[in-house]
């Protein structure tokens, strides 16, 4: 059974200096209730994925082909009302920076009633009890005082927590996370880590987390994609990809994670970095940076696939 | 620069709107070939030709295009002539004011301190007071007459180019080259004039050509209001305003062909500025 | 919040204090101040007693600070024309004045925030760029012209509607008003559509400025990804947060508008304080001048004073960190 499937997904930017090619063929599919690691430097087109699963890329992006089914609907090329009916209500999304997120200038209380009464007539009173409700179920204390608090009064994680207690708001069985935690304090970070993972395991609801940083991800999901220009470059279950990567690109994000590095040991980096997107190199776009390639990465690289992974590699480095 | 033109010529309206100025511009400087009649003199007007419609054969044996107004002079030759009067006043106002606004500005930048205070203060306060009440009573007090009008219209508009070029000139002064000159045995002088100055003429240019455009539209107001030149030399509002009485008999082209013309010039020159403004805005590029 | 209600009061006073020693200074530069004070027609002897009455043999800081008492005191002197305490004066015109000038700027901001967040939400669309060209018109057309083609088009041409005074007024507190009246109200709809224009433009320009920014945010993203519509987040979110800017101005604004009623005043024959001043200004009605040129400084910064403290009401971050 399956949530989520996500085929040939491609998404675009039609911009002046050209086409850029930010989502290029991305396929992959969600269990409900399973926890996916999205993986990728900034530029991997993992938060363009991200908003096009929710229908929101900003121009001059658009999606240019693929499909995507949630729940037996196809959401590319769906009405914009059915769309927008189904955002927040049965797809969530929390963002990055919570301070950019909420509204300066309205109570928490109202943005999370509007939340509510986007989909369907919910009287300010009983709104505000589903507030108060979630907010202390994410770990908000007093939460019906806090209700009439704006923003700027929350402390950077607490601002966080209401942004999650806002996406949980309608019950969803989908949250796309796009580095949620990228912005807080590292004891913060574990803090909202652990809470979302029981969050998402008490309520059944599937999750996307997007992030650069590929020990959040190995601490919390099931399985992992790791994305580079645009392509899913290896998939597989969290534990494997990380024990004995197919990529050398993520063998390159593994090496350079503090926790991987020996004492005194110099920090391993990816030399190079991210291609521009419209100036991709023939073949495979990671050759230019990668210690493996030869002339046949100028071809493009074909899919290997183990058991229940998969990754885009001429040079896989597991047998 | 060649791309800068382009730039502009992409968009349609403005290059019709900045061809529309040169045309005004060209056609009251040539003012005394074309016009039929000089108006201001007050001998070829016949009483008998006051207040035509458009299209009628004068004593003088040439047809009024554009019909006559109250003193018998032809419109259309009244009208060349006061687009002539009016562009001087904005050209003037719009000069001079950036000159006062400019040396204000970076005076204030570069001097720093209790000056800077002092000057800024003063500005702000009169850019938040109307300018055309300050227009008004100084034209009150000074009198009536082209040298009086242009100081009045001066002090309504020099706060707009003390702001801009204070703005543009403390944000160069910060820079690190300008920083590593004055760090070097030049004069202070040749910093403004060679580092501070280039800088800061863009966006005042840009404030100059709205301004010559509000200058014109504000004597204008006061030429109807009656405070502005004297009749010797009708300006376009004070055709407006001796047409005013007419209009309600039913004469109305006395006042309208004068307005048409105002407000062709007015809104092309403002077109021409929010073009020029919109290409020189960093914030809207990408 | 107290501390900085404090503070701003200082300062609005430390400017009305400058404000005064300003237009003293003009009025004794400007040639003689018994010129400016005394009717021309008056004769040696109430001229001489003037003078003392006035102070004016005295050394010329006594004379500020008997200037600054008088103003204090709301004594203005006697208008050389109408024969009235100015003061009076100017107080029976200002009801005609501040009913136009708030009817105007409700047209102006009623109408015109509406447009500028349509404009700002679909910038390429056929109707924001019929909007954005009403707003280039708005600014740049003089005045007193529209007030001309309102009178030709509506008064003259069609006969729809009075151009001229303020028709019958109904009393209220002692006050005569226009707008209470249907009669009443069809002669102010010319000269406040006409005041409105400017503002109109203003208006559609702020707002859609401030929408298209704040449609860019991630608020709005977020918002969206809420599942929101976009006229509840138009509605909700962005109505609100362009709403300071917006108030701003509308303060400012009505100080504007008071201002320029003098040209719509004249045009509209409105017997206000802007026909006062204009007709003072032909008949060199002196000490009307003076007495409009520091009440109309006062209003500003009584304005702006009154904006700065709302900013705190609209701004929840503001109202915590009192004066920044």
């Amino acid at each position: 059974m399956t949530l989520l499937d996500v085929t040939d997904l491609r998404t675009h930017f039609f911009t002046r200096a050209g086409v850029a090619r930010a989502v290029d063929g991305v396929s992959f599919s969600l269990a409900p209730g399973e926890i996916l690691g999205l993986v990728g430097e900034s530029g991997s087109g993992k938060s363009v994925t991200g908003f096009s699963l929710i229908g929101l890329v900003d121009p001059p992006g658009r999606i240019a082909g693929g499909s995507i089914r949630f729940d037996g609907q196809e959401l590319v090329g769906m009405a914009p009302d059915r769309l927008r009916a189904l955002r927040g209500r049965r797809i969530a999304m929390v963002f990055q920076d919570p301070q950019a997120t909420l509204n300066p200038v309205l109570t928490i209380g109202t943005q999370m009633a509007l939340a509510l009464q986007a989909h369907g007539r919910v009287t300010d009173r009983a709104a505000a009890d589903r507030a108060t409700a979630m907010l202390t179920r994410v770990g908000i204390p007093e939460a019906a005082t806090r209700l009439n608090n704006y923003p700027h009064e929350f402390s950077g994680g607490m601002r966080q927590r209401v942004a999650i207690a806002m996406a949980l708001l309608n019950g969803p069985d989908l949250i796309v996370a796009d580095e949620p935690t990228t912005a807080l304090d590292v004891s913060i970070q574990a803090q909202i880590l652990a809470e979302m993972k029981a969050l998402a395991r008490d309520s059944g609801t599937a999750l996307i987390w997007i992030s650069h940083d590929l020990a959040t991800v190995s601490s919390l999901a099931d399985r992992v994609l790791v994305m580079y220009a645009g392509r899913i470059v290896e998939s597989g279950p969290v534990g494997a990809v990380l024990r004995a990567p197919l990529h050398p690109y993520t063998r390159g994000l593994l090496d350079s994670l503090p926790a991987m590095a020996q004492p005194g040991q110099r920090l391993a980096q990816i030399p190079g970095s991210a291609p521009s997107l419209l100036a991709l190199p023939q073949g495979c776009p990671f050759a230019p940076r990668c210690a493996h390639a030869d002339a046949a990465c100028t071809a493009p690289p074909p899919r290997v696939e183990r058991a229940d992974r998969h990754a885009l590699c001429h040079h896989p480095l597991a047998p | 620069m060649k791309a800068f033109w382009r730039e502009y010529a992409e968009n349609r309206v403005a290059l019709l709107a900045l061809a529309v100025v040169l045309l005004i511009v060209g056609a009251a400087l040539s003012a005394p070939i074309f016009a039929p009649q000089d108006p201001y003199d007050l001998a070829s007007l016949d009483l008998m030709d006051a207040r035509r419609p458009p299209g009628f054969v004068g004593s003088g044996g040439y047809t009024h295009l554009l019909g006559t107004d109250a003193q018998g002079r032809d419109l259309f030759s009244a009208i060349l002539y006061g687009l002539r009067i009016s562009l001087q006043m904005g050209l003037a106002a719009g000069t001079v004011s950036l000159a006062v606004g400019a040396l204000l500005g970076i005076l204030a930048a570069q001097a720093g301190g209790w000056v800077e205070t002092a000057i800024m203060r003063v500005v702000d306060l009169q850019l938040s007071f109307p300018a055309i009440l300050l227009a008004l009573v100084l034209v009150a007090v000074l009198g009536q007459g082209k040298t009086q009008l242009v100081i009045a219209l001066v002090a309504a508009q020099y706060a707009y180019f003390a702001r801009t070029a204070y703005g543009a000139a403390s944000a160069e002064r910060r820079k690190d080259y300008v920083e590593a000159a004055a760090a070097t045995p030049l004069s202070t002088l040749h910093i403004v004039f060679r580092h501070i100055l280039p800088n800061v003429l863009p966006p005042l240019i840009v404030v100059a050509t709205v301004q010559v455009a509000n200058a014109i539209s504000l004597e204008a107001t006061l030429s109807f209001l009656g405070l502005g030149l004297p009749p010797t030399e009708p300006s376009l509002g004070m055709l407006i305003a001796n047409g005013f009485q007419y209009m309600m008999s039913g004469r109305t082209w006395i006042s309208v062909y004068p307005g048409i013309a105002l407000i062709v010039l007015v809104v092309a020159i403002n077109l021409v500025g929010d073009q020029l403004r919109d290409q020189t805005n960093p914030r809207l590029r990408r | 919040m107290l501390g900085y209600v404090i503070q701003r009061l200082l300062q609005a006073a430390l400017v009305m204090l400058a404000m005064s020693a300003l237009v003293f200074a003009g009025v004794h530069a400007i040639g003689n101040p018994i010129d400016v004070l005394i009717s021309p027609d008056a004769t040696q002897d109430i001229r001489e007693q003037a003078i003392r009455r006035l102070g004016l043999d005295l050394p010329l800081w006594q004379q500020y600070l008997a200037f600054l008492g008088r103003l204090l005191r709301g004594d203005f002197g006697t208008s050389f024309v109408y024969g009235m305490p100015v003061l009076q004066l100017i107080l029976s015109r200002l009801p005609a004045t501040l009913e136009l000038a708030l009817a105007a700027v409700l047209i102006g901001t009623l109408a015109g925030v509406p447009l500028g967040v349509y404009a700002g939400y679909r910038p390429d669309s056929v109707a924001s760029r019929a909007i954005m060209a009403v707003s280039v018109l708005g600014f740049s057309v003089p005045t007193f012209w529209v007030g001309l083609i309102l009178i030709l088009t509506f008064a003259v041409n069609l006969g729809w509607l009075p151009a001229g005074d303020r028709g019958p007024l109904l009393e209220v507190f002692g006050i005569g008003w226009s707008f209470l009246s249907l009669e009443g109200l069809s002669f102010l709809v010319l000269p406040a559509l006409n005041l409105s224009l400017f503002k109109l433009a203003m208006m559609i320009r702020l707002s859609r400025a401030g929408t298209r920014e704040i449609m860019l945010t991630d608020t709005v993203k977020f918002a969206r990804a809420a599942g929101l519509t976009d006229a509840t987040i138009l509605r909700r979110h962005v109505l609100r947060l362009i709403s300071i800017p917006i108030v701003t101005v509308f303060g400012l604004e009505l100080g504007s508008t008071l201002a320029f009623a003098v040209v719509t005043e004249t045009i509209f024959n409105w017997p206000g304080v802007g026909k006062l001043i204009i007709d003072s200004i032909t008949s060199l009605d002196r000490p009307v001048m003076v007495a409009y040129l520091v009440l109309v400084a006062f209003l500003f910064v009584t304005i702006n004073l009154v904006v700065d403290l709302s900013y705190a009401l609209l701004d929840p971050r503001l109202r915590r960190g009192a004066a920044a």
